[in-house]
């Protein structure tokens, strides 16, 4: 005697086998070529994360051009600080030096933006000046040198 | 100020105490309050026909179809609210290609499929197939050809093929009722994973969200059969709303016992987020979860269930009481799902502050949307009535 | 309809159904052979083994260098077109104040970036202290775990990185990150975060967040080679990550850090 497979059975595989090779076939096309490069992720996007464009230069690229700042600054206590942490972002500069200025930073208020003085700031990473009675009125860099702030002006 | 921001600047003058800058914008919305409630309407409509089917309960045979076409019809747009909320909707399809093993997100569209097609469809094909044979021979036309497709050419109904309907459909009964089960605790799940929720993370989420889809779904059914006898001015049965009414009962006290032991042990453990959780619950969840999940959800739903079990004399007045519980239930469980989603949402992560949340009308991810997709299934199960009129199929002797 | 008919009609059906099916298989045979063989991968993409002469990131912030000048937080912004409002940060500083009373109270306006004004009593405080927040690039991250379609990813360096073009913006990765690190991008309409500069690592630059900090708080390296800076500061100081309970496999450690912080 034959085996016997109800109709149901035979026709719901074949729906189900196409289905699924559809599904396969759709899936095969769709998955974008280098996923799997890696790990679990489009092996491209790496490359992508390395695309965007940079808008701080770096202060070597500073130094190219600027190397008198570089020896001024490296005998005083802002040695340490990159030239675009006041002066902003700096690539354009670097590019068209000609046209695209970078920032000239001054006044009270920028300077205190580090400098004022405030209960969670440790003591000896910086000199804290209360802005309400350090000279008031007058411009930090009419005093200090901001690339040599000891180098008094007067 | 770009205006394009002005909501957000009104919810950060909102804000108390420290939230993390980012925390400003919720992150899922009342969308994600339906997926929840949608997938736990199908998988508790299917659990109850399933009873009837798998223990016998002659009782509720009058409900048995209309529970599996209640559960197609929702579960058709079940995915609609989480693709609908996604800022890229036409990238939904890589979650199908490219699923992350390890994102309960991505393996949710597999336990959908396998639920949608290899369960649900089947069971109601098995079920379905003698009398669309049955139609697609009676009617002319158009009709004549939808039911011939949908028989998918499987038109022998000699009794041993008949015999073999039933013995598939039972089962696929067996492999559903599991199924549901997996379907509705992995939607949990998908919260009850994430570590970095106090208000989610816990193993009792996903059988917390399971106890109370049974409990949504078999209201939903109770309702959809009072609705249905209804408008076919046939008499409601009584006898089954008492059944359907004993199983809630039960279920719902489950359900209150599983939520409050997950509350007692967040009480009693007391971890670093429970000072801002206790807040979260007094103030921003207060109305939501005493009053509208707990007294008008739960409470009240369980004394009047226990009160019918007694009272039998006004028979008008106690299937009124049938209609408004099953509804408080709903309600009660919607506003499960809002306290788990939203209320997840509105304390901040660094325990300190919370943000809050307006729901907007319009959008993608408005009001609007997500009241359409409560509508939609009824809709969709008005067609399947009329298409698959569980009244109208061909008797078969047991 | 007779007997005899049907069963001939059901037999003819028969055989060219079972041609159907016997193609259908094949086919569905081949595409999945196809598959396998193309990458060993049907449906799972496994990591590939670290390769171990690439560096392998690790960050060191130092709390008792931070003085909350937000330059960071400013350059981050500014480097990776974020939105200048005061919300969405791929890094921003914190200032804790521990009062007499034992109450902490934690601010960020507008993420630091115009600095912090003390608004409680000089007399009140017990101490505080400034912490910038960044992703903490965890080795074993929730974020990457939860990415439904693999658009957040751990790249072969130890960066967590996203894939614009692939993310589907579900969100599911911000609710998983622990430290609050991610959001969508209102423009973009994707999930964003900090990369670490990723494009400025592969020019051979420092973060923006590292080349504008005047204290010089914040570190990166690499942590195979065990004679970096970095790995020589982690050998020296007692440091710790945030939430070491979460098991995130954070690779951000904090020096100096207090039992206030979240
Ligand atoms: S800090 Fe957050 S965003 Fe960064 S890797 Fe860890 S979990 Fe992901
Ligand atoms: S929002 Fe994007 S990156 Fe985040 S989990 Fe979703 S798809 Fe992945």
């Amino acid at each position: 005697m034959k085996f016997y497979i109800p109709p149901q059975i035979t026709r719901l595989a074949l729906a189900f086998a196409i289905f699924i090779t559809l599904f396969l076939v759709l899936r095969h096309f769709l998955v974008p070529k280098t996923f799997g490069e890696y790990g679990h992720y489009r092996g491209a996007s790496l490359i992508d994360n390395a695309q965007p464009e940079i808008h701080y230069a770096g202060q070597q690229a500073c130094f190219k051009c600027h190397q008198d700042i570089e020896d001024k600054k490296a005998q005083d206590v802002h040695s340490e600080i990159h030239c675009e942490t006041c002066h902003g972002p700096g690539e354009k500069h670097v590019v068209l030096s000609k046209t695209e200025k970078i920032l000239k930073p001054a006044g009270r208020e920028f300077c205190g933006s580090c400098h004022v003085i405030n209960a969670g700031k440790q003591k000896s990473m910086i000199n804290q000046i209360d802005l309400n009675k350090h000279n008031i009125g007058k411009n930090c860099i009419e005093c200090h040198n901001p690339h040599q702030p000891w180098e008094m002006k007067k | 100020m770009d205006p394009h921001f002005q909501h957000l600047y009104d919810i950060l003058a909102h804000a108390q105490g420290y939230i993390f800058p980012n925390e400003i914008d919720l992150q899922w919305g009342i969308l994600i309050v339906v997926y929840p409630f949608i997938t736990g309407l199908v998988a508790g409509a299917f659990i109850l026909a399933s009873l009837e089917r798998v223990f016998k309960v002659k009782i509720l045979k009058p409900t048995y179809q209309i529970a599996l076409l209640t559960a197609l019809s929702f579960l058709l747009v079940a995915t609609m609210p989480l693709i609908s909320h996604l800022s890229q909707p036409q990238r939904a399809y890589e979650i199908m290609i490219t699923p992350h093993s390890s994102s309960a997100m991505a393996i949710f569209g597999f336990v959908y499929l396998w639920y949608l097609a290899v369960v649900l469809l089947l069971e109601i094909w098995f079920d379905y197939r003698h009398s669309m044979v049955v139609w697609s021979n009676e009617k002319k036309g158009v009709m004549k050809w939808i039911y011939k497709i949908l028989t998918l050419g499987v038109n022998d109904i000699s009794p041993r093929t008949i015999h073999w309907d039933r013995k598939l459909g039972y089962i696929i009964t067996i492999v559903g009722i599991p199924s549901a089960f997996i379907l509705h605790g992995y939607v949990g799940f998908i919260f009850g994973s994430l570590k970095a929720n106090p208000w989610w993370s816990s193993p009792l989420i996903p059988i917390i969200f399971l106890f109370s889809a049974m409990v949504s779904g078999i209201a939903l059914v109770m309702l959809v059969y009072m609705i249905v006898s209804y408008l076919r001015k046939k008499a409601i049965d009584l006898n089954v709303l008492d059944a359907i009414g004993k199983y809630l009962f039960f279920i719902l006290i489950l359900d209150f016992t599983l939520e409050s032991l997950d509350q007692i042990h967040r009480i009693y453990e007391a971890e670093e987020s429970f000072e801002i959780i206790k807040l979260l619950v007094s103030g921003k969840l207060y109305l939501t979860l005493f009053v509208a999940q707990g007294l008008i959800g739960t409470i009240i739903p369980l004394i009047t269930l226990v009160f019918l079990q007694f009272y039998k004399h006004k028979i008008k007045l106690q299937k009124t009481m049938y209609f408004i519980v099953s509804v408080l239930v709903l309600i009660g469980v919607y506003s499960m799902r809002w306290n788990v989603v939203i209320g997840g949402q509105l304390f901040s992560k660094s325990f300190s502050g919370f943000t809050s949340f307006k729901v907007g009308l319009i959008g993608l991810d408005g009001t609007l949307m997500a009241v359409f997709w409560l509508v939609l299934p009824i809709g969709i199960l008005a067609f399947l009535l009329w298409l698959l009129p569980p009244w109208k199929m061909v008797k078969e002797e047991d | 309809m007779s007997q005899s008919t049907s069963t001939m009609g059901n037999e003819k059906i028969n055989t060219s159904r079972r041609k159907f099916l016997k193609t259908a298989v094949t086919l569905a045979g081949a595409t999945i052979g196809y598959t396998w063989l193309k990458s060993s991968q049907i449906l799972l993409f496994a990591a590939k083994p670290k390769d171990e002469n690439l560096p392998w990131y690790g960050l060191v912030i130092d709390i008792q260098k931070c003085i909350g000048c937000g330059n960071c937080a400013k350059a981050c912004k500014n480097e990776n077109d974020v939105p200048i409002e005061p919300f969405f940060f791929r890094t921003w500083v914190e200032q804790y104040t521990v009062k007499n009373d034992g109450s902490v109270n934690i601010v960020s306006p507008n993420g630091g970036i115009n600095g912090f004004e003390q608004t409680v009593p000089t007399e009140d405080i017990f101490k505080s202290f400034f912490v910038p927040k960044m992703c903490n690039h965890c080795s074993k991250s929730p974020c990457t775990q939860v990415c439904p379609v693999g658009a957040t990813f751990e790249s072969p360096e130890g960066v967590v990185l996203i894939d614009e073009k692939y993310c589907i913006g579900c969100r599911y990765c911000v609710q998983a990150c622990p430290y609050g690190c991610r959001f969508i991008h209102p423009v973009k309409k994707v999930a964003n975060k900090c990369t670490l500069c990723y494009h400025r690592l592969k020019k051979g630059l420092e973060p923006a967040c590292m080349e504008t900090c005047p204290t010089g708080a914040r570190m990166y390296g690499n942590l195979r080679d065990k004679n970096s800076d970095l790995v020589k500061f982690l050998k020296e100081h007692t440091t710790l990550v945030l939430r070491p309970h979460l098991n995130t496999g954070s690779k951000l450690y904090y020096n100096g850090l207090s039992s206030e912080v979240r």
